[in-house]
């Protein structure tokens, strides 16, 4: 097989499985912070009970995002060589400013999180945990900065082959930084909601720990609703920094062969390449147009403007950008239903809700990864924007059986590794609160 | 002093800061093959618990920093020494989860195969590192296009396999020394004879690294000794040596760790004051990847020294406080 076509896979599957992981990170501490905050406030030991089983649980999850996290660190220089030595000068310092700034300090303070209950204050525990949940935004904050400089370019010059920088601070900030960055930190803070309001419906389900899951279901279906109605507004506005930095990227997940005005916003269909038109087409005329800038006359930019050689993919983009989408509409409406039943005192006997709500844990983790596949698909075929070629980037010197082998030992080493995380995780749901215990 | 200058010094400060810390802990997982009762491992493992992340943060960031002061060594190293990076990162792998998994599932069997795969990882990444630092100090076979020319068996030639073996024995002296700190009873005296059996084979390796590169290639010798920092590293190594037993003796342990630290960081200053101003010596030397050559631009250079400059202290601040909370 192809090496591009190989590192091409190998990259998909060590990032998207490490993202499954960051997520939950991201927005388990966060609420792990809120549960801290409220016992200090309330002293109310049951917050500290809730705080403790949850810590109990990132455990898992963040030594699995560490452990996978390395492989992403290095594999910029063994499979992407042509890569590292284009962009290093820009993609370089922020990848090294997440480890200053960030990865130091969630694993600095995790430490105290888990180790250090008893040896520190009420005050500094509940402050270290706030530094691990900014150590973990900070990390999301670097690492899509270099993201967006790939995606949209600036502030650099092209010297003896390779892009140098102009201005550090125009560079980070390109143009697609921000709305990234908001958006999949909020991605991840619906990851957490979801993933702590779901096992605690299975203890209400099981009629296991009362107390404990109702305080924590209505906490996290809380930060759900507010995370999700957020994330609506900030993929719109990632969607109209998408229209205008990456029109070919826009169009592809549009399916909008043609540029035209009045565009329609198309919900169901399958594109058909061949006759460039989509098969089943259900949609909403000039809503495209509208939403990029409020005026169904804006005209949107067509797949015909692109020479074919620099056109991105349809079907993969387009059904990704979906499923992301329609997954961020059932968000909200299980928050906005979850915190009506919880008002109306019935949650804990809505057992349809709570088996919905058990078996939607894995959802925001998928809707995550389509954004992802479709932010990343949809740029080819480039790897650096208008720069640089995904086809010229691989390493030279490293052979397309080489990338199979590494390719087939991380695939079987994460294969176990996702057995083993959902066994540990049920394992715990198992035991419960009661024993969960940390450090000593 | 140029930026460039500054940016060799600090990414070896950085590793140097890596094998000191991640030293340790990488240590006391080799050390675990050896230690016989159940309470024994349990009690090293949770000697560093709190600690080793943080510690490889190190390597994670020496890394990041490569990548952004010379892409072009993060790009010929890695992508050249690629199935070797590719069994470092499954240790890595495997370190991470052992440490975190062991306690997790109550049985024996469980546990005794995490245990397992935390020695094994660890010596099997003190060991890659070591071999993959050994080549740097000898020199591999690059093109004009700054490309790795040899095979994976290139990695394995005496020298570097013997500087990896070197680098084995002086981690697990820093892991020994560790322990006396954190550490009492049966244990302690297991560390106290740890400290001593490394030592001893640890001069012994370094001496026989010496006689074989001096056989293979002489002129590292003469470059050591061409330089202040060449002489300088010497006498720092030959003053670790001297210190360790004695204050060993003397049960001043926190000192034998510092001298433990001491020999490590006169070893990267060996190989840093051989291959300075290379950062990868080629076996042609026209095609080396110097401290220009293979750099980024001066105003990265320069944008990444305010970012560790800010950072860098602020780190060290909050893992001060953090190992003070920890303090046995
Ligand atoms: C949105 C956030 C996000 C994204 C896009 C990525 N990561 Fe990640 N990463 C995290 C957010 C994160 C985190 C939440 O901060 C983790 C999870 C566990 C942890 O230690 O930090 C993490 C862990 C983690 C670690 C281990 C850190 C440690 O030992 O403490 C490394 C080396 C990386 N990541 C590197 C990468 C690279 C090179 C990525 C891109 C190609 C990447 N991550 C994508
Ligand atoms: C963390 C979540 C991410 C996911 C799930 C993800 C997903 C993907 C996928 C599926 C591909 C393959 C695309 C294809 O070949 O068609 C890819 C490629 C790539 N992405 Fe991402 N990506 C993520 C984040 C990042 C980040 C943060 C960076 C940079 C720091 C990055 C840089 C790259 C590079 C270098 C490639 C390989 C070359 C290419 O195919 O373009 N990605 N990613
Ligand atoms: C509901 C409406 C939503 C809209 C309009 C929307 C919009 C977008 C757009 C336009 C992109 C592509 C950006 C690019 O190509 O660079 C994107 C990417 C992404 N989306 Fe969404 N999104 C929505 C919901 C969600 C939800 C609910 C989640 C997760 C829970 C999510 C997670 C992501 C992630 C992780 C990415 C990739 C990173 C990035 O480019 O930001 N999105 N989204």
């Amino acid at each position: 097989m192809d090496a591009v076509l190989l590192a091409r896979i190998q990259f998909a599957v060590t990032i998207g499985f490490h993202y499954i992981f960051p997520p939950i990170t991201l927005g388990l501490t966060a609420l792990i912070s809120i549960f801290l905050g409220l016992h200090l406030k309330t002293k109310n030991e049951l917050y500290d009970k809730i705080a403790q089983f949850w810590i109990s649980i990132l455990i898992v999850v963040f030594s699995i995002g560490v452990a996978t996290g390395i492989v992403m660190e290095f594999q910029f220089g063994t499979n992407w060589e042509k890569y590292s030595r284009f962009v290093g000068d820009i993609f370089g310092a922020p990848l090294a400013a997440e480890g200053v700034f960030a990865f130091f300090m969630e694993s600095t303070f995790l430490g105290i999180l888990v180790f250090g209950k008893k040896k520190v204050s009420q005050k500094t525990y509940f402050m270290s945990s706030l530094f691990v949940t900014l150590g973990s935004i900070l990390s999301a904050f670097w690492i899509i900065a270099a993201n967006s400089w790939q995606q949209t370019p600036t502030a650099y010059t092209i010297v003896n082959g390779r892009a140098e920088l102009t201005d550090f601070f125009a560079a980070v900030f390109n143009p697609s930084t921000i709305p990234r960055f908001t958006h999949a930190v909020v991605g991840g803070w619906i990851a957490g909601a979801f993933f702590v309001a779901g096992l605690s419906a299975y203890f209400l389900l099981k009629k296991q720990h009362l107390d404990f899951a109702k305080k924590s279901i209505k906490i996290a279906l809380i930060f759900a609703l507010v995370s999700s109605a957020l994330q609506i507004e900030l993929g719109h506005v990632h969607a109209i920094q998408v229209s205008q930095t990456q029109p070919e990227k826009m169009a592809a997940f549009e399916a909008l062969f043609e540029t035209r005005k009045n565009a329609p916003m198309v919900l169901m269909g399958i594109p058909n390449e061949e006759e460039q038109t989509i098969d089943y087409e259900v949609s909403i005329p000039g809503l495209l147009s509208f939403l990029v800038g409020f005026d169904t006359d804006i005209e949107i930019k067509g797949l015909n403007e692109f020479k074919k050689e620099d056109q991105p993919p349809i079907m993969i983009p387009f059904f990704s950008y979906r499923i992301m989408v329609g997954l961020g509409f059932y968000f909200i409406m299980m928050a906005l239903i979850g915190i009506y039943l919880y008002w109306k005192e019935i949650l804990d006997k809505s057992k349809w809700y709570l088996t919905l709500l058990l078996y939607s844990v894995p959802l925001p983790i998928i809707a995550n990864e389509m954004g992802w596949i479709a932010a990343e698909v949809g740029r080819q075929p480039w790897i650096v924007y208008h720069e640089l070629r995904t086809a010229d980037a691989i390493s030279t010197v490293v052979s397309a059986g080489e990338i199979l082998f590494s390719l087939i030992l991380f695939s079987g080493l994460y294969l176990v590794i996702f057995v083993l995380f959902v066994f540990l995780i049920s394992k715990k749901m198992k035991k419960g609160p009661d024993l969960a215990q940390t450090g000593y | 002093m140029d930026l460039n200058i500054v940016w060799f010094i600090l990414i070896g400060f950085l590793l140097v800061g890596y094998a000191i810390l991640d030293g340790f802990d990488l240590g006391v997982g080799i050390l675990q093959i050896f230690a016989k009762k159940e309470a024994d491992k349990n009690a090293m493992r949770e000697s560093i618990e709190p600690f080793w992340d943080g510690n490889e943060v190190w390597l994670l960031t020496g890394g990041g920093a490569i990548f952004a002061a010379f892409p072009h060594v993060y790009a010929t190293v890695f992508s050249g020494f690629y199935i070797a990076m590719i069994l470092l990162l499954v240790g890595l792998i495997f370190r991470a989860l052992s440490i975190e998994f062991r306690n997790q599932v109550d049985s024996q069997a469980w546990k005794n195969f995490w245990d397992k795969a935390f020695s094994i990882s660890s010596l099997v990444v003190a060991l890659l590192l070591g071999v993959a630092l050994g080549n740097i100090f000898i020199g591999i076979p690059l093109d004009g296009e700054m490309n790795f020319t040899g095979s994976f068996f290139t990695l394995l030639r005496p020298v570097p396999l013997f500087v990896g073996l070197t680098g084995v024995l002086m981690i697990s002296l820093q892991g020994a020394a560790y322990l006396l700190l954190k550490t009492d009873q049966d244990l302690y005296v297991s560390a106290q004879s740890w400290v001593r059996k490394s030592w001893l084979l640890f001069i012994v390796f370094t001496v026989l690294t010496t006689v074989i590169t001096a056989m293979t290639d002489y002129s590292k010798i003469g470059l050591l000794f061409s330089s202040f920092w060449g002489y300088l590293a010497t006498v720092l190594l030959l003053a670790g040596v001297i210190l360790v037993p004695r204050f060993l003796k003397r049960e001043a342990n926190f000192r034998v760790f510092l001298s433990s630290s001491l020999i490590i960081v006169a070893m990267f200053l060996i190989v840093g004051a051989t291959i300075f101003p290379n950062m990868v010596p080629a076996l042609i030397p026209d095609y080396s990847l110097d401290i220009y050559n293979a750099a980024s631009s001066q105003r990265t250079l320069f944008a990444m020294l305010v970012i560790a400059l800010i950072g860098m202290p602020i780190v060290l601040a909050y893992s001060t406080f953090v190992y003070r909370v920890f303090r046995k």
